[in-house]
């Protein structure tokens, strides 16, 4: 397997805090990366740093093998990333559909001339339709994101970076606010959209739901990567588990996980 | 009749000046507090091009780019700064457009520009040439919202920084709306020029600005159909009352805080809710 995504020495510094120390690794074709660590590890930041949102004080991040740095956060997301946001953020003027349809219309939003001599959208509210529906939300379809569950939203979040022309899906805690049953059911989607072909890096503090679906583990703690590998090793090893237990999430973790 | 010629003249000047910030603050959501600097070039550069013998209607696009132009380099800032410091950066573009203006011998300084040539056109033809204009205007503006350009304006409005996360390019969306929301402008300024013969610096200061901002925001904030409407009425109260046109900053700064702190969504949001109380959006 080669890798798709390279994360190279990547530092952070926000006014002298260090959020990320010195962080490599890779993440291979087709593989679903299950990223971890206890709150403010720095997982939202590495995220941020790959698509570009935040700027890496030192380090560079590659996407086959070209370099992402200095490029725009658009111009990265139309090389083939996307983002499913830990804070999920909906477009509440319009309507569940229309907040799909707006991400699967890319190509006819790719220049402002592009975008006003286009009119139909026929294509791209089909495309949300069956994200929509693959996510089992397609009933909210034409009501506002203001009105609905936190479940919904996250659902909502997923399908929108679904829409994109994608070949990295990043998810930022994308079963948080969900209880046992529909984590689980999407983490099965989420499984489901990794074997059509997309490779996934996945934030995640349910363990129990990522212990079952990643492939590998890359953890993380005050900004510094301390394991990668075999989800059952990196758990066993004595630095991961002085990390979770120091802070309680183990705790978090376990509870959901024996609810699950 | 001459009298009501002329008065539908100004509302059509009004309704095309009031849709050309809909574009901008409107559909795109950058606030603008110096909107009347772009009407001021569009009027001073047709208004000297037909005095140095340029006929009238070539002198609007030269208008229209000149403000499209200027327009785009104040957009650069809109990339640069969040909401609260357009408002301040746009106010004080209004302020130097006015500064400069006095300054200058060539565009008349204090005393202005007067004598404008007359076109070949009547009063009457004068008038519907404007009214057309701010007809093609609101269909123009009618056709942005429904395309993918105004789809994504009204996102970017809401939240751009999602906007970016989607892959869409928001500095060059931004300063298309920039590019044409002062362009139009410029449009206006040409016709008020004509309108009225006689141009001079306080035409196009800070009042104005925020006359045609209330008129965007009593009308409903993007609404096409709300920001014409309450133009059109707006622009011909100050000839009826004549106090309104004493206290105009009074007046239209009040109506402005008024429905931003009751209606926020304007004329257009209350008439929704009054008569589609199951929509949940305005527009
Ligand atoms: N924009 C920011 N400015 C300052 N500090 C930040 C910023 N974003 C994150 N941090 C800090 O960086 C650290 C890592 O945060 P984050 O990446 O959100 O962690 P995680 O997602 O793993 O919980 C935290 O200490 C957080 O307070
Ligand atoms: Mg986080």
């Amino acid at each position: 397997m080669s890798a798709l995504l390279s994360v190279g020495a990547v530092t952070v510094l926000f006014d002298g805090v260090t959020a990320l120390s010195d962080v490599s690794f890779d993440v291979n074709q087709g593989e679903l990366l299950g990223l971890i660590g206890p709150n403010g590890a720095g997982k939202t930041t590495l995220l941020r740093v790959i698509t570009g949102v935040v700027r890496q004080t030192s380090g560079t991040v590659l996407l086959d093998g070209r370099s992402l740095d200095g490029l725009p956060t658009h111009l990265r997301i139309r090389r083939g990333l996307a983002l499913s946001q830990q804070i999920v953020t909906p477009f509440c003027g319009m309507s569940v559909i229309d907040n799909v349809a707006l991400a699967a219309g890319a190509k006819k939003t790719a220049s402002p001339v592009k975008a006003l001599f286009h009119t139909r959208r026929e294509r791209e509210l089909k495309i949300g339709g069956e994200l929509l529906a693959r996510l089992g939300i397609e009933s909210q379809a034409n009501e506002s994101p203001e009105i609905q569950p936190m479940g919904i939203l996250k659902r909502l979040e997923l399908a929108r970076s679904l829409a994109l022309v994608l070949r990295l899906l990043l998810l930022d805690e994308p079963l948080a606010g969900l209880n046992s049953k529909e984590a689980r059911l999407l983490a099965d989607t989420i499984t489901e959209i990794n074997r059509g072909g997309t490779t996934i890096v996945l934030i995640e503090h349910n363990l129990g739901e990522v212990l079952r679906v990643c492939h590998r583990l890359v953890v993380l703690d005050n900004g510094e990567k301390i394991a990668e590998g075999e989800p059952e090793t990196v758990m066993n090893d004595a630095t991961v588990r002085a990390a979770y237990l120091g802070t309680g999430a183990a705790a978090q973790a376990g509870e959901r996980h024996a609810a699950a | 009749m001459e009298y009501e010629i002329s008065l539908a003249t100004t509302m059509a000047i009004s309704v095309l000046f009031a849709l050309s910030l809909n574009m901008i603050t409107g559909f795109c959501g950058q606030i603008s507090l110096g909107h009347a600097a772009f009407l001021g070039v569009g009027a001073y550069t047709s208004g000297i091009l037909a005095k140095a013998g340029v006929p009238f209607l070539l002198t609007l696009p030269l208008a229209m780019l000149l403000a499209g132009a200027l327009g785009v380099i104040v957009g650069f800032a809109s990339l640069r700064v969040r909401a609260d410091f357009l408002a301040i950066t746009t106010m004080g573009v209004g302020f130097l457009f006015v500064g400069i203006v006095r300054q200058q011998d060539v565009l008349g300084a204090e005393m202005g520009i007067s004598a404008i040539p007359d076109t070949d056109m009547s009063k009457l033809a004068f008038m519907l040439f404007a009214v057309a204009m701010a007809a093609a205007t609101a269909v123009l503006s009618a056709y942005v919202r429904r395309c993918w350009m105004g789809r994504v304006f009204a996102a970017i409005a809401e939240d751009e920084d999602t906007v970016r996360v989607m892959g869409i390019d928001v500095p060059s969306f931004k300063l298309t709306a920039f590019a044409l929301g002062t362009a139009l402008a410029g449009l206006a300024g040409g016709l008020y020029a004509q309108h009225l013969k006689f141009i001079a610096p306080d035409s196009f200061g800070f009042i104005e600005s925020i006359t045609v901002l209330s008129m965007v925001v009593v009308g409903g904030i993007g609404s096409v159909i709300g920001v014409t409407v309450s133009a059109a009425v707006l622009s011909v109260l100050p000839s009826w009352f004549q106090v309104i046109g004493d206290y105009k900053l009074l007046v239209y700064g009040g109506l402005l805080f008024l429905m931003m702190r009751f209606s926020p969504g304007g004329m257009a949001a209350l008439v929704t809710r009054v008569f589609h109380p199951d929509r949940w959006g305005a527009k």
